[in-house]
């Protein structure tokens, strides 16, 4: 046998890819599978509005008014006689870039921030500890009215006030890694052998609080589809007659007796989706957890 | 002819005083004046039990962690006054060698960039080729297929692991090499492998060791000279020799008998310490043993005894050092 | 001969599914007599802990096959319902991590009468009184101060020293002790090493010492059981494992630590590593390291043969060479 040959020689452990492992964590729950076809379907129709669309979202008929769901009009129409599948299918755009964009933005800043909180410790610590509690004591909602109270609403300061929103929450997280990971034996083993320490924090610190920070991304964009829901329900967010989630429901509250059909739909999306991207936001954790994929 | 490393006066303490909230100042001496030399191409053993400040020594020689007093000189040049860039170049002559194989290689690198990372920093190798091909030979030199380089830590075992760390301690060919109980997390029957492996590469490559330790029996085996600490001072040191044979402090005595041995013979010569080790943070006054000596008298309350010469090579801090100090007829 | 107080006869325990077992202990046989102190040396994956917890029924595995007596009573084919009973009365067990294995929350002095209460001791005077008796044993100076005192208010060898008085307050007649002194420091592990001792003389109680430290077991036991990968490779009294070792691996271990009697300068290393738990399903699990492994060593593996009095190792080269015995079921 070769192992008494080399003393240090012996087989090694099987490593599970990251993508088995990811496999097994998905396919082994129908809720995750439900959840990624929901997740796909979503990311599709955003992307395939154009061509999915039976109608202009934006066309008015005074002829459809208040139609309830029919063959030309699967979920009925609005006041106006717009198609709401139509509205729906182009709203759905929205409500993807919004979500995406700014917890990934948040993500970014408020790793970096945590990140520097966490490794430097001390007076910098001190200040952006002080910021994020600041921060946090505001509900998201209630912080992103009043940052739309201050610049106006419009798609992208709905953006940036989702996003000075969420970055607190992912600033302490970061943090809170960060100070774990450095307590890490292999931090200082990287400061031993002369890493300087941009590249300590971008090569050992950065990858091993990566998971953490995928899963609360994850989370964030559930909420932020939900938030954005929520801000043009409160007129801040995307401004009619462009369609969103949000203000489609908003629209249809005012006309609840003439036609539910818009609330119905925009309420079901907006239920279906936020319950999909948290049921992969549990798979992904538990995919990127060591403890749990043993 | 200067030594290798002279450390001069060394101290640190840990915990700041005051601060915004005031609070009671929980301050730790961990390490207080220790002087002394490493030479080069020997192992100096440093022992101790846990809190005496042996790894926080290790750690200030490197400046893993910054002193509070004292210097260390490392071939006759003040580390403790470098830039921290000028440091950073430093650190290609003195490497560390870790106690804990999982922890101290970071989970996500594979194990050809965790040694090849001092052969970027320095370029020692240039280019991706180079390194990989430096990266097979230090593989091959502590005793590892050089096909394992694209693993991950995880699959391998805490022997193994504990050989990664080596290579990458010796990747920059340096001239000192603090070991920080490089075999007590390993398993009895590989912690042989790893103390050869050790021996065979300092013998090849004539760097020194400091050797951290707890297991006597190691240290034994391993060490040119011994340096024992207890609570954060250096109570004896000197040549191998003359320290299991002819321990002058009273602690050094206790503790090289407490030492348990696979052998016929060792109960009957057992002294057994009373009460525990005080905390660092209370420290004893005059000779910080006292409180556990069985041979204390009133001046050991009152004086600290420096460190002094009690035969050649050898100095022991104790008002009543001499061969073996406790009468064996209190060992009962 | 003394009178069997534990015997394991071809134990044998199983993890994971019963379709695909992993089996971590396999016909495991050993006894400990009254009074007498036994060391279980072993390095990780070799099964020792495990073995202990199956004596206490204390393992999340299964015990598949063999006979664990105590005192001639088959402990598995007692309801689980009696087990409390023997634990701490019959059989009590101290731990590696002492801080862990004390309330945080609750006084010492409580932790201790607690111990006693469950067996029996229902007079609240005379339970204090032997609580204090119990601290001052394992040597609490001031015990009877101390007895409000919380478990963090101690150092690490005064909470062993805790947790030696809870398990001996019941005057047990076998202590298993699973690496009681590993997290400690020498000089404190010299004190526990010898209140052990102290205990055992006093008490006149039976000790299994697990260890992966042959210093710690020739400290304290009278003969010693050498486990590897989940068997029991050699069994022999102290002074006879330390001096004339026959397991391959026993000499291997003995040769690889370095010992004031065998001063090189170089140390024997054994080959390879430590199998995982339940990797190896035939033959010697030792041959693949073994040098003088021969091809029978992977299809069968060796019975205990006898070497002397005390001594049996399961190895068929170093039998044959000797032309030792198989020893007897009774082993």
């Amino acid at each position: 046998m070769s192992a008494s040959i080399n003393p240090a020689l012996q087989p090694l452990a099987s490593q599970p890819s990251v993508f088995a492992t990811l496999r097994r964590v998905i396919f082994d729950r129908p809720a995750t599978i439900f959840a990624l076809v929901v997740v796909i379907l979503f990311v599709l129709v955003a992307a395939l509005a154009p061509l999915i669309a039976p109608y202009d979202p934006l066309a008015q008929s005074i002829l459809d008014v208040n139609k309830p769901p029919s063959a030309a009009h699967p979920v009925g129409t609005d006041q106006f006689g717009r198609d709401v599948l139509s509205r729906l299918v182009y709203g759905s755009r929205n409500s993807l870039i919004l979500g995406f964009v700014s917890p990934v933005l948040a993500a970014i800043l408020g790793t970096f921030l945590g990140v520097v909180a966490g490794y430097f410790g001390g007076f910098v610590d001190r200040i952006v500890s002080r910021i994020i509690d600041l921060l946090l004591a505001f509900p998201e909602l209630l912080l992103a009215i009043l940052i739309a109270a201050v610049l106006g609403g419009g798609f992208w300061n709905v953006v940036a006030v989702l996003t000075v929103a969420f970055t607190p929450g992912f600033a302490r997280v970061a943090r809170a890694s960060t100070l774990a990971v450095k307590q890490e034996p292999y931090i200082e083993a990287a400061v031993a052998v002369g890493l300087r320490t941009p590249m300590i924090i971008l090569r050992h610190v950065v990858p091993n609080i990566a998971a953490p920070i995928v899963v609360l991304t994850t989370l964030w964009i559930a909420s932020a589809i939900r938030l954005e829901a929520s801000l043009s329900f409160l007129g801040i967010g995307t401004q009619p007659p462009n369609p969103s989630w949000g203000n489609i429901i908003r629209d249809g509250l005012n006309n609840l007796f003439g036609s539910p059909w818009p609330i119905i739909g925009a309420g079901a999306l907006i239920t279906l989706v936020v319950l999909a991207f948290n049921l992969l936001g549990d798979a992904v954790r538990d995919a990127l957890d060591p403890e749990a994929s043993r | 002819m200067t030594p290798l490393i002279r450390a001069e006066n060394l101290g640190k303490t840990f915990g700041a005083s005051g601060g915004w909230f005031g609070g009671a100042s929980d301050q730790v001496r961990a390490v207080d004046g220790v002087t002394f030399d490493v030479e080069a191409g020997e192992t100096l053993a440093l022992v101790g039990e846990s809190g005496c400040g042996k790894s926080t020594l290790g750690r200030l020689l490197l400046r893993l962690i910054d002193p509070t007093d004292g210097t260390v000189r490392f071939e006759g040049q003040d580390v403790t006054r470098l830039s921290s860039a000028e440091m950073r170049l430093m650190r290609q002559r003195m490497q560390i060698i870790f106690q804990d194989p999982f922890g101290s290689l970071s989970p996500r690198r594979t194990i050809g960039q965790i040694i090849g990372e001092p052969l970027e920093i320095f370029g020692l190798a240039r280019g991706r080729q180079a390194r990989r091909d430096r990266v097979a030979q230090l593989l091959d030199q502590v005793g590892l297929p050089p096909a394992y380089m694209d693993r991950l830590p995880r699959q391998f075992s805490g022997g193994q692991r504990q050989r990664v760390g080596i290579a990458r301690a010796i990747a920059v060919n340096p001239a000192f090499i603090v070991a920080d109980e490089p075999v007590s997390a390993l398993d009895v029957s590989i912690q042989a492998q790893i103390i050869n492996l050790m021996q065979d590469l300092q013998r090849d490559a004539g760097f020194s060791y400091l050797f951290i330790a707890h297991d006597l029996a190691v240290v034994r085996h391993i060490a040119d000279r011994v340096a024992v600490m207890y609570l954060g001072r250096i109570v004896e040191v000197g040549p191998k020799r003359l320290i299991y044979d002819a321990p002058q402090h009273p602690y050094t005595q206790a503790l090289l008998s407490a030492a348990p041995e696979p052998e016929v013979d060792t109960i009957s010569r057992r002294i057994i310490l009373r009460g525990d080790v005080p905390s660092p943070s209370n420290i004893p006054p005059g000779c910080s043993f006292h409180t556990r000596c069985p041979i204390a008298q009133e001046i050991c309350r009152q004086d600290r005894p420096p460190l002094a010469q009690v035969a050649p090579g050898q100095l022991a801090a104790c008002h009543f050092a001499r061969p073996n100090p406790i009468p064996v007829a209190d060992a009962a | 001969m003394t009178q069997d107080l534990l015997r394991l006869s071809d134990v044998t325990v199983e993890f994971g599914p019963p379709k695909r077992p992993v089996r971590v202990v396999e016909g495991v046989s050993f006894s400990v007599g009254k009074g007498e102190s036994v060391g279980l040396v072993g390095e990780s994956g070799s099964g020792k802990s495990v073995t202990s917890l199956a004596i206490m029924r204390l393992i999340g595995g299964r015990v598949a096959k063999g006979r664990i007596e105590f005192e001639g009573r088959n402990l598995l084919d007692l309801p689980a319902s009696a087990m409390p009973a023997i634990r701490g009365r019959d059989i009590a067990m101290i731990f590696q991590e002492p801080m862990s294995s004390l309330n945080p929350l609750m006084t010492v002095g409580d932790q201790v009468a607690e111990a006693l209460l469950l067996h029996g001791w229902h007079d609240r005077t005379a339970r204090r009184k032997r609580t204090v008796e119990m601290l001052d044993l394992v040597g609490i100076p001031n015990a009877e101060g101390r007895l409000g005192a919380y478990p963090h208010q101690f150092s690490g060898g005064m909470r062993q020293r805790v947790m030696i008085a809870m398990a001996v307050a019941c005057e047990p007649k076998l202590l298993i002790a699973d690496e009681p002194t590993t997290a400690l420091d020498v000089t404190i592990q010299a004190q526990v090493l010898d209140l052990m001792k102290k205990v055992r003389r006093e008490l006149g109680m039976a000790i299994l010492l697990i260890s992966h430290d042959l210093g710690v077991i020739a400290d304290v036991c009278e003969r010693v059981v050498v486990m590897y990968a989940g068997r029991v490779v050699e069994e022999a009294d102290i002074r006879t494992i330390l001096t004339r070792p026959q397991h391959p691996y026993t000499q291997g271990l003995l040769r690889s630590v370095p010992r004031r009697s065998h001063e090189a300068e170089r140390l024997y290393q054994i080959p390879g590593s430590v199998p995982p738990a339940g990797s190896i399903r035939q033959g010697c699990p030792f041959r693949d390291r073994c040098e003088l492994a021969v091809p029978r060593c992977a299809e069968e593996m060796p019975p205990m043969f006898r070497f002397g009095p005390s001594q049996s190792a399961a190895c068929w080269v170093t039998a044959a060479a000797k032309g030792a015995s198989q020893a007897g079921a009774a082993a």
